[in-house]
């Protein structure tokens, strides 16, 4: 996020687009209603009317993945009526002619025939944004999911740099991050391209720091594997060992059956988990770890806040915290790895790690501190871009309109998109254990439109049997408003209902994300 | 801002002008006890506990919703004072059902707190109690509406925190109870089981079904974390007995204050569950056979070793998670970079 | 002014008319229609079609003399018209024929006469203004009721309506408000608040976007002036709250009405249209391009909904339950802007102290309560109604001057004014003057208006527990003094009724009362003990006879009668053992039987049954001759 998520209750405007907020992250919605009853407006982009949509002064219902013609729709708006921050334009971006020169290729009648919105409330909503005090976008999964993923998050990019609409308190561009410390994972370099804090691998004088510091000769200087491409190297052979902490790809990547082939052709699969989890089962060698409330770490969240995790308990049986397994393997390896405190492991990575070198464990007793944060002194940042973007000038990246990489058909005739439920967490591998969330919601649904649903026979609590290219599920139907005709979704939480077997791994190309939001399917009653 | 000067207990105190007394009062190191004025809510001024004796007023005034203003004489503790809260206190308790030996929150409870600040045994009036059933058909909270005091928190956190107006007050005079619509139990209303009137109860009327039937209030230990859930990161606390973690209680948290979500409250249950992995195990001949750590360790460092030899490093990958912390995270792309020798290190960013 | 000359030409013409011609007018309040004016206006109906007379039928609304409905008004071209009281439909044909067709006035049941200009009077008649009813009364707000048809805007304006609005528009608002202040009118809804000042506080209060609210939620137990005035002369209240409106810089108005008042409720949407229609609210009015919409909102019959925070929640659509002041609804009120909020008969005071000038509204009444009030007169009294009279009159003449004493020939014990909320005047007080501040003084106050006549037959504690019961189920509950307080202070009443009050009971209900008093969150909790602190005070030993005695000195608290047999009256007839549903009496035929009192139930039965006049219950024998029959318990 560049800004906090306390600032979303200080912003007039709020643009929120593919997030489900109220269930995916339902502190963050508090804030969003916080603004709205001190009177901010709320636009919720979203083709399905959730309770956040539901609350929205506009919802704007749009055909899955057509996102960019609706974001270029709204610029083009903002140019044609002459309402964007031209001082901002002028002074802190590049390469705007080009982009007004393919925002004008989209008037709203043209996003109208693409996005199903009515014109007119594109230009009511591009109003609005521009002339907001301060405008926030929020966006999620609904945003990224997609074959155009990256372009989706440009064109957002583009359209808070037109109006001025970022660098400022409460007003900014958003990603909502779904998972506790996807921000820490990314910031410590669990990432094929980067070591902690974005340092490319790049670079030589990188590889020297960290190679000085860990005290090894070299360091690979090729960006490594992605997930989707170690699943496809692992299914020609060319990559034969995997170790995986703590994640359940079986039952969170696309295409499933794609995955399980590959983990079982490995010659060795080391998983390391708290769980034994699908992906687990396919293991080697599972190492019990401790859970959260188990060992002492940090956690960054979604807003760049580091934060404490304490050790409440000792580790059940005889589990192991995971950096106390992952050093008894590299020790083990010949590589000695020993550390007596997670706090030494963090200070070793903040002295490498520019946007962390501020932080420690005694300052966070105090709570929490938002990086950058790059000297002891430093009290943190709230929000980013303040006077500059991190490149110097924000650059404007036009781009263009792409339909979804696999649309309806006559065989698969609906939309299946998918997506998180408030009573469960990701694979539901610690949700649907804690004797409380799955007694209350213990089977998943599929919500269908009740046009969609009468065609195809189907009433309220028939089992559904859905299916696409690449596999089927049955789940039980529910006929709901939330879903528009023509889509169905439900939520990748429950093992029974993988419906990641259904899902197109086709992806992005920069950000190699799966199209999770979108794939065609076809929906019969279950006999 | 304007100051304005105001004697309390014939001490003065200056405040901004806005300050409540109540606030003032707090500014100058004077107790008033409240049962339905929480600093996140808005005012209601309805359990009167927190009355005062300002000089020249007629009758005493709620300090929770009255203006400190200049020249101002409070009284926090007159004769009049301490017979309006003892009498209030009096008749709470005259409707209350007595049996702080076996509720979950007693240690935790604003009721018995004040009760034995005031040296109030028990109601002096006789009279109808109410005996509404225990509301117990969720897994999350447990309402005894018996123990509701009706100060309102919940009400109020519901429809000013939460924004989801789930609960108002029903019925009138003696039969006034928080209710949803149409008073249906919370299972069927739509309540989203935060749990967030639970973290404002004042009392007993209002508990997590887990943590209070796990522990007395003394016998945990609390521990201030972060949520392991979605990427919000809320703060809260472990409440812990023995080696067991028993439920999660709210804090002040830098991102969530007190509120949470059902997940981050409710949803700790996955620690102790037997479904966890308490040994490493090793597959042999298709079957999970327990190890020891030495053995299984060995294991791991062989293969992973041998692969890289036999093949290459790029043989070898890695997924971290978005689950574990920083520092695991840091460790295990140091291990891959620096022992394995690859970049092949990724985790489920995009999911 | 041209628009509402021509309106006035036209509709006094109207109503001159009127009067050309025979014409029968029913009085059609609530009270009218309870006592079965409807089915009398059916009877004349059908009486007129069948004689085939050439009369006009018409309605009204109440005069005043609940007690005397239905009524009927009867009046020939030059004649004065002439009211008759008690009517049925069978009565019908009789007045027919005798008044219309051989226009002979019918004195047995004519009430009175009123006298228009130029009409001849009947012999032999009392005049209206003669009527002991209303020789005292000083008619203001309750000019119109049971004069003109509340229904008609024409009646409304033939009888000078509007007019005010008219001038109000045409003055400075300021100076509006200073001839409301000057007047010396004060709230008539009980508070007593000088209405010019609160006007003035709305119209200083900052905000472009302002409301007028009128209280018309009216609950007391026995109150029904609002009501009288809302279904006599709606266009009053409209146009008095349009006044205010322009004077305060409103342009919307509420009416608040509880829907309970479905008669009050239809006479004010009727009035609203009208008004609408000819110009006199909405857009533009009288051309001036002031604007002023009024809205109703039925209220669900919650009686703190009368607490001005309450109602205004309730407007809001929340549940009525008063909020903490301040901010006064001045300053912050409906959606938090600045609110006016006065009460039915306050608002229908203003357009006459325009007309007339405050300096006449100030020549009436006393010297810090100025003007009339209306009253409702129940209870124990013989002219049960509606009465408007001048501020300082004393309680004696309202009570046997106007209500022509108490019924039955009874002695006085107490005068209850003021609701709930009030107290009790005992007869010795009966001369204090009627005014804000005198009955403040002696505990109780001026409240709405209601005034319920006690006699020697009702018992205090009684009172009070009925009182505390009404609190206590309509307690919003949302502060803890007044809910719990009025349900331990109810419990403690209803055990000294029944007989198992204590003596530290007395202390207990006295702690609560004061600290009710001290911390109820609004008005109606700080005040519901009054009933009880008031009844404690002047009629102490009533209390202490029940609790040590177990004696209801009035006989109205049923646990606490003793039933006897009077052996020199008894016959032996049996009767009593018969219908004794406890089996509690025995006795030889023809011998004095003896009640048991461990099995006597107290119901009453044997009393009703006897010819002879030969039970008494203790309330009928004096305190001394009571056997002692203390309970063990």
């Amino acid at each position: 996020m560049t800004n906090s998520i306390d600032e979303i209750s200080g912003a007039d405007f709020i643009l929120a687009i593919g997030t489900n907020t109220t269930e995916a992250h339902p502190i963050i919605s508090l804030k969003i209603k916080k603004a709205q009853r001190q009177g901010a407006t709320l636009v919720v982009v979203d083709p399905r009317r959730t309770e956040l949509a539901e609350r929205a002064d506009q919802h704007m219902q749009l055909k899955p993945g057509s996102d960019i013609a609706l974001l270029n729709a709204l610029a083009q708006v903002i140019i044609a009526e002459d309402l964007w921050d031209k001082d901002f334009v002028a002074g802190r971006t590049e390469d705007f002619a080009a982009f007004k020169e393919v925002v004008a290729q989209y008037p709203p009648e043209l996003a109208e025939q693409i996005t199903g919105l009515p014109a007119d409330m594109i230009r009511e909503v591009a109003r609005g944004y521009a002339r907001a005090c301060k405008a926030t976008i929020l966006y999620t999964m609904g945003v990224t999911q997609h074959i155009c993923g990256t372009h989706n998050v440009l064109a957002v990019a583009n359209l808070a740099m037109l109006c001025g609409q970022i660098g400022k308190e409460s007003s900014g561009v958003n990603p909502l991050r779904g998972q506790n410390n996807v921000q820490g994972a990314c910031d410590m370099g669990a990432l094929p391209g980067v070591f902690t804090g974005y340092q490319a691998v790049t670079a030589a004088d990188q590889r020297a720091k960290f190679a000085g510091a860990w005290r090894v000769a070299e360091l690979p200087g090729r960006p490594g594997l992605t997930v989707g491409e170690m699943f496809d190297k692992a299914g020609t052979g060319e990559v034969r060992g995997m170790y995986i902490m703590g994640e359940n790809p079986v039952l969170s990547d696309p295409d499933s059956n794609h995955v399980v082939h590959a983990l079982e052709k490995l010659d060795f699969l080391v998983v390391q988990d708290i769980f034994l989890t699908e992906t687990a089962a396919l293991g080697d060698v599972i190492l019990p770890a401790a859970s959260f409330a188990e060992k002492d770490g940090t956690f960054s969240n979604t807003e760049r806040r580091v934060q404490r995790v304490r050790k409440a308990i000792d580790p059940v049986g005889s589990a192991w915290a995971d950096w106390q397994i992952i050093c008894t393997i590299a020790t083990a390896m010949g590589y000695p790895m020993q550390y007596a405190t997670a706090s030494d492991i963090f200070d070793e990575m903040a002295a490498l790690t520019p946007s962390y070198g501020g932080i420690s464990y005694a300052r966070l007793e105090q709570g929490g501190i938002q990086w950058p944060c790059p000297h002891t002194g430093h009290p943190g940042t709230a929000y980013l871009h303040k006077d500059n973007f991190s490149r110097g000038p924000g650059k404007f990246n036009p781009v263009v309109y792409v339909p979804p990489a696999e649309l309806p058909d006559a065989g698969y005739p609906l939309l299946l998109s998918t997506g998180r439920r408030y009573f469960h967490y990701h694979t539901g591998t610690m949700t649907r254990r804690t004797g409380a969330l799955e007694v209350h919601y213990g089977t998943e649904y599929l919500e269908i439109n009740q046009a969609d649903a009468a065609a195809l026979g189907i009433t309220d609590g028939d089992i559904a049997q859905v299916s696409s290219r690449r596999g089927l599920v049955k789940v039980e139907a529910r006929i709901s408003k939330v879903v528009p005709q023509g889509l169905v979704f439900t939520s990748f939480h429950f093992p029974e209902v993988a419906i990641n077997k259904l899902t197109n791994p086709a992806q992005d190309m920069v950000s190699k994300i799966p199209e999770l939001k979108v794939c065609a399917v076809k929906v019969e009653k279950a006999c | 801002m304007a100051e304005i000067t105001l004697s309390i207990n014939n001490v003065n105190i200056t405040v901004p002008q806005g300050t409540t007394v109540l606030e003032a009062a707090g500014q100058a190191g004077v107790f008033i006890p409240t049962f339905c004025h929480d600093p996140e809510l808005t005012n209601f001024g309805a359990c009167r506990m927190c009355v005062v004796e300002i000089e020249g007023l007629r009758s005493l005034s709620a300090s929770c919703v009255t203006n400190a203003t200049e020249g101002m004489v409070v009284h926090t503790d007159s004769p009049a004072v301490q017979e309006a809260r003892k009498t209030i206190l009096e008749l709470l308790l005259a409707n209350h059902p007595l049996d702080c030996l076996t509720c979950g929150r007693s240690g935790d409870c604003r009721l018995q707190d004040y009760a034995y600040l005031y040296g109030v045994k028990t109601g002096s009036f006789e009279g109808e109690r109410h005996s509404y059933p225990l509301e117990d058909d969720n897994p999350f909270i447990v309402r005894d509406l018996n123990k509701c005091i009706l100060c309102g928190k919940c009400v109020r956190a519901c429809a000013e925190i939460q924004g989801n107006s789930i609960l108002d007050f029903a019925y009138r005079g003696f039969d006034v109870k928080v209710a949803p619509a149409m008073d249906v139990s919370l299972k069927a209303s739509d309540c989203v089981f935060c749990g967030n009137c639970v973290a404002m109860c004042p009392v007993g009327a209002l508990q997590e079904k887990g943590l209070r039937s796990a522990a007395p209030t003394w016998e945990v230990r609390k521990v201030k974390t972060t949520c392991p859930y979605c990427g919000t990161g809320c703060s809260f606390e472990l409440n812990v007995k023995g080696n067991k973690v028993v439920g999660v209680t709210s804090c002040d948290g830098d991102v969530n204050g007190r509120t949470l979500c059902v997940k981050g409250r409710f949803g700790y249950g996955f620690i102790h569950h037997p479904d966890r992995l308490t040994t490493p195990l090793i597959k042999k001949n298709g079957v999970f056979k327990e190890a020891s750590w030495e053995e299984a360790i060995k294991l791991v460092a062989q293969k992973l070793g041998r692969i890289k030899a036999k093949h290459s490093s790029d043989a070898l990958a890695v997924l971290s998670s978005a689950r574990c912390t920083n520092e695991e995270n840091y460790l295990l792309q140091k291990f891959t970079r620096a022992v394995l020798g690859t970049n092949n290190i990724d985790h489920c960013a995009r999911l | 002014m041209g628009h509402l000359n021509k309106l006035r030409a036209r509709f006094t013409r109207h109503y001159k008319d009127k009067f050309n011609r025979g014409r029968i007018v029913v009085g059609l309040g609530t009270c009218g229609f309870a006592a079965g004016g409807d089915q009398v206006l059916e009877a004349i109906r059908q009486e007129t079609g069948i004689r085939n007379l050439d009369v006009d039928i018409d309605f009204t609304s109440c005069i005043g003399m609940c007690y005397k409905e239905p009524m009927v008004e009867i009046s020939l071209p030059g004649m004065a018209r002439v009211i008759y009281g008690d009517m049925t439909p069978d009565k019908v044909p009789a007045l027919l024929e005798s008044h219309i067709i051989n226009k002979h006035l019918l004195k047995e049941w004519a009430v009175m006469q009123i006298t228009e200009e130029g009409a001849t009077l009947y012999e032999n008649i009392v005049k209206m203004e003669d009527n002991p009813f209303f020789s005292k009364q000083l008619r203001t707000v309750t000019s119109r009721l049971g004069r003109t048809n509340p229904e008609s805007i024409s009646d409304y304006v033939a009888t000078g309506g509007y007019l005010a609005l008219d001038t109000a528009l045409s003055m400075q608002r300021q100076d509006i408000i200073e001839e409301i202040k000057k007047s010396g009118l004060r709230g008539r809804g009980g508070g007593g608040f000088p209405t010019g000042m609160k006007w003035d506080f709305v119209s200083q209060a900052e905000g472009a976007k302002k409301y007028v609210v009128c209280n018309a939620d009216e609950g007391d137990p026995g109150a029904f002036m609002d009501r009288s005035v809302l279904e006599g002369d709606p266009h009053a209240v409209l146009e008095g709250m349009a006044i205010c409106g322009y004077a305060v810089g409103a342009d919307e108005g509420y009416i608040y009405v509880r829907a309970e008042y479905p008669l009050a409720i239809k006479r004010l949407q009727t009035a609203i249209v009208r008004a609408e229609e000819y110009g006199l609210l909405g857009k533009n009015i009288l051309g001036r391009g002031f604007n002023f919409k009024l809205m109703i909102k039925a209220g669900a019959g919650a009686f703190v909904c009368g607490e001005e925070t309450a109602l205004l929640t309730s407007i809001e659509g929340n549940r009525g339950m008063p909020r903490v002041r301040p901010p006064f609804p001045a300053n912050r009120g409906l959606w938090g802007k600045p609110t006016n909020l006065n009460n039915v008969e306050t608002y229908a005071n203003v357009p006459f102290v325009i007309n007339r000038g405050s300096d006449w509204y100030a020549s009436m009444g006393t010297k810090k309560s100025k003007g009339s009030k209306v009253f409702c007169l129940t209870g124990k009294i013989n002219n049960t109604g509606l009465i408007e009279v001048p501020m300082g009159i004393s309680l004696r003449e309202i009570i046997f001057s106007i209500g022509g004493g108490v019924q039955n020939g009874k002695k006085l014990k107490a005068v209850q004014i003021g609701g709930p909320s009030g107290g009790c005047i005992c007869e010795e007080d009966l001369d204090l003057p009627v005014d804000y501040d005198s009955l403040s003084a002696a505990g109780a106050m001026m409240g709405s208006g209601g005034l319920v006549v006690l006699d020697e037959t009702t018992c205090m504690v009684d009172i009070a527990r009925f009182f505390l019961s009404f609190t206590q189920t309509e307690s919003c509950g949302k502060c803890t003094p007044c809910r719990e307080g009025t349900k331990r202070m109810l419990e403690i009443l209803t055990r000294i009724c029944s007989g198992a009050g204590k003596m530290e009971d007395l202390a207990d209900l006295e702690r609560l009362g004061r600290v009710m008093k001290n911390t109820a969150l609004c008005g109606l909790g700080q005040t519901c003990a009054n009933p009880i602190l008031s009844t404690m005070r002047y009629f102490k030993e009533e209390y202490l006879a029940h609790i040590q005695d177990l004696f209801c000195p009035a006989g109205a608290c049923r646990a606490l009668l003793i039933y006897q047999i009077d052996t020199a009256n008894c016959k032996g007839c049996g009767k009593c053992a018969k219908i004794c549903p406890a089996g509690a009496i025995r006795g030889e035929k023809n011998t004095p039987h003896v009640i048991d009192l461990e099995k006597c139930i107290k119901c009453g039965a044997c009393l009703t049954e006897c010819s002879f006049e030969a039970i008494k219950n203790d309330a009928a024998l004096s305190w001394n001759k009571r056997p002692n029959t203390r309970r063990s318990a």
